[in-house]
């Protein structure tokens, strides 16, 4: 009965299974694998504190790469009301003004022939995948000492990326598992991802470091479409008029119609 | 006043001094209005079917003036389109407004002229003596799936490249000229500067031009023939001893002041699609179409805006191109032959028999599965639906000479009637 039950499991999903079936196999005594394919990203882009904690995060760690191309300093600081004092002293990078687009001061010449291709521009990355994206790629580096960046990650298998944030998160391991291929009757197995252990510890606790991607990809969901707040809060007094506006015209055509019949 | 006497049919007659006099004894302004409008007589018993019509019209404009301004700012090129799309939806004051009209509006179009057909359908508005009026309906339509599918290349997002790629090269199939025509229409050995180029002047000038001609020769020929209704009847047959139908009432104002109401709730509803969800979860606008034209990377899966999905579903249900190509065709086309295959003596749904009903039930089903099926993945079980449920929808046209004349019918009233 319980083989039964296991096999019916295994077709809905496997890596839970395994786990339930057999604790005592895993390192993290019965804890459930970690579903980092249903993390949410939950950020709130009219949360001005947390775009301007992103826009901080994205200068610092981002920009050395990664362009934002389509959008201004400028725009950033009004947006999230960003003193230009600020802005200049803090955010713009070397080379540029405040009236610039957000590029790197690294030629896309040298980038790619230092990581083997140019780091993506990523004023749209939020809507051309989508915040849980981001989020997951984030937070699922992992230490892969056969590569020549040394990590790896499982949102992105084998990406050109190195895990820059592992100053702040630390370096974890990823720890895997043989798990029964749930695809065909053919007894297959494959790897399958389990846990993170950490190796070495960052240097702000996984809260914090939580905050801190969310914050990040709270940033880029707005750069991926600036006047999406603006629009919203718009979109309520338009629709509230046309709301109106059908009423009234129900009602003259009511009274126009009142004789037809 | 005494100028202001009466004119024929107790309608106030233009006044014939002053500037607007002056006007009219020259250019028939207030005697074109008077028959079109004011004393054309509609059926007094349209339902909510009756609105799509003029809110085609009202899409057609709103597309036209969104895309004006769009013109403005938007740069053709390979190398700027998808630039120039970005600097309109961020610095250009409002951009983002026109442009997710006109993105959401081209929807709202293929809606509203989809409902309208529906419409016909449903009340046997095809029927003599309304051929050629549905037949230029049809071209309208046709017209309008060549400038969704231009305009879709435009932005030169990586599903605009892909989704040309796929849809130029059906023309392949053609037997004999096939490539050479491809070649001809893209202007380079792949989609292209050129082709991106071209299809932009098809986009902006030469398919709008036709469309309006078409929607022009189209209101013509309702305005000639009467609107049908609900019950299928021709009010023309009953009239007054004024010539005029019991059954109709004036265009202007009962039903000027009524399809604005279908104007104030369809704006409605389109802000709240502009305002609230532009991209309607991928339907409206893709995600792949945020990344640029890209050659070496196709999206997966390939699909085509919502309103092609039926029959692109259609063409990739059949293992060879060329025949599925061909079904694709035939699927599009079918409509245009609707007042042929009727054999119905009656018009309207309402007083056919239960075999006409089933089959627009089915055909009604397997066009919503199909356009849901064409999103999807070209792999089972999708491809083996989709020729599953490209069944019922073909035999709903081509077997209607049989069904239709077979089918029981109930007496169809004297006058109209009101309900539903």
């Amino acid at each position: 009965m319980a083989k039964f039950a296991a096999l019916v499991l295994t077709l809905l999903s496997a890596p839970l299974v395994l786990a339930a079936a057999e604790p005592a196999a895993s390192d993290s005594a019965g804890s459930a694998p970690v579903r980092w394919e249903e993390w949410h990203a939950g950020n709130a882009v009219a949360d001005t504190a947390s775009l301007q904690r992103g826009a901080r995060n994205f200068m610092d760690y981002c920009i050395g790469c990664h362009s934002l191309k389509y959008m201004r300093y400028q725009r950033m600081a009004d947006d999230l009301k960003i003193p230009t004092s600020v802005l200049n002293a803090k955010l713009v990078a070397a080379g540029s003004t405040n009236l610039d687009y957000i590029v790197p001061a690294m030629p896309a010449a040298d980038a790619a022939n230092w990581f083997g291709k140019t780091a993506p521009d990523l004023s749209l990355i939020a809507r051309s995948r989508s915040v849980d994206y981001i989020y997951r790629f984030l937070k699922t580096f992992y230490s892969d000492p056969g590569r020549s960046t040394r990590s790896n990650n499982l949102a992105y298998p084998s990406t050109a990326m190195p895990a820059v944030l592992s100053e702040l998160e630390g370096v974890k391991a990823a720890v895997f598992r043989d798990a029964k291929s749930p695809s065909g009757g053919t007894a297959t197995t494959e790897k399958v991802f389990d846990h993170f252990e950490s190796i070495v510890p960052g240097t702000v606790t996984p809260e914090q470091f939580d905050g801190f991607v969310r914050d990040t990809v709270n940033f880029l969901d707005y750069v991926g479409e600036p006047v999406q707040v603006e629009r919203r809060s718009m979109g309520t007094w338009v629709v509230l008029f046309l709301l109106l506006l059908s009423a009234l015209a129900w009602m003259l055509k009511k009274e126009y119609w009142k004789d037809v019949h | 006043m005494a100028h202001q006497a009466a004119g024929k049919h107790g309608y106030p007659a233009a006044a014939r001094v002053g500037l607007w006099g002056w006007i009219n004894q020259r250019l028939p302004i207030d005697a074109f209005l008077r028959s079109q409008v004011v004393e054309y007589y509609a059926p007094k018993n349209f339902n909510i079917w009756y609105f799509f019509g003029s809110l085609a019209l009202l899409a057609l404009v709103m597309q036209l003036v969104t895309g004006i301004f769009l013109t403005m700012f938007y740069k053709v090129g390979a190398a700027t389109s998808f630039d120039s799309v970005e600097f309109i939806m961020r610095e250009v004051p409002y951009g983002w407004l026109i442009r997710y009209l006109h993105s959401a509006g081209a929807s709202a179009f293929f809606l509203v002229v989809y409902l309208h057909m529906y419409r016909g359908m449903l009340y046997g508005s095809y029927k003599a003596p309304r051929e050629l009026l549905w037949l230029l309906g049809m071209f309208i339509y046709l017209a309008l799936v060549a400038e969704g599918f231009l305009g879709y290349v435009l932005p030169w997002g990586n599903m605009s490249f892909w989704a040309a790629t796929v849809i130029v090269n059906l023309f392949g199939t053609i037997p004999g000229i096939g490539p050479g025509l491809v070649e001809w229409i893209r202007g380079d050995y792949g989609i292209a500067d050129a082709t991106l180029n071209r299809f932009f002047s098809l986009h902006v000038v030469a398919v709008p031009l036709v469309l309006l001609l078409l929607v022009a020769l189209h209101l013509v020929a309702l305005h000639e023939v009467g609107s049908n209704n609900p019950d299928g009847i021709e009010i023309k047959e009953k009239k007054d001893a004024k010539g005029r139908p019991l059954d109709g009432i004036p265009f202007h104002p009962y039903y000027t002041v009524k399809d604005i109401v279908g104007v104030c709730v369809f704006l409605t509803l389109l802000a709240i699609v502009v305002f609230f969800v532009p991209t309607f979860g991928d339907l409206f606008l893709e995600k792949a179409n945020f990344e640029p034209a890209n050659p070496l990377s196709t999206p997966d899966p390939i699909s085509p805006s919502w309103y092609f999905t039926p029959y692109y579903a259609i063409l990739r249900a059949v293992p060879d191109q060329r025949i599925g190509a061909l079904l694709m065709l035939i699927a599009v086309l079918s409509f245009s032959f609707l007042p042929w295959l009727d054999r119905s003596p009656v018009k309207s749904m309402r007083y056919r028999g239960w075999i006409s009903k089933t089959f627009l039930g089915l055909f009604t089903i397997s066009f919503l599965v199909l356009m849901y099926l064409g999103m999807r993945p070209a792999q089972e079980p999708y491809v083996t639906m989709a020729r599953i449920f490209a069944v019922p929808y073909f035999a709903s046209f081509w077997l209607m000479p049989f069904y239709s004349r077979i089918d029981a019918v109930e007496p169809v009233p004297e006058r109209v009637t009101f309900h539903g």
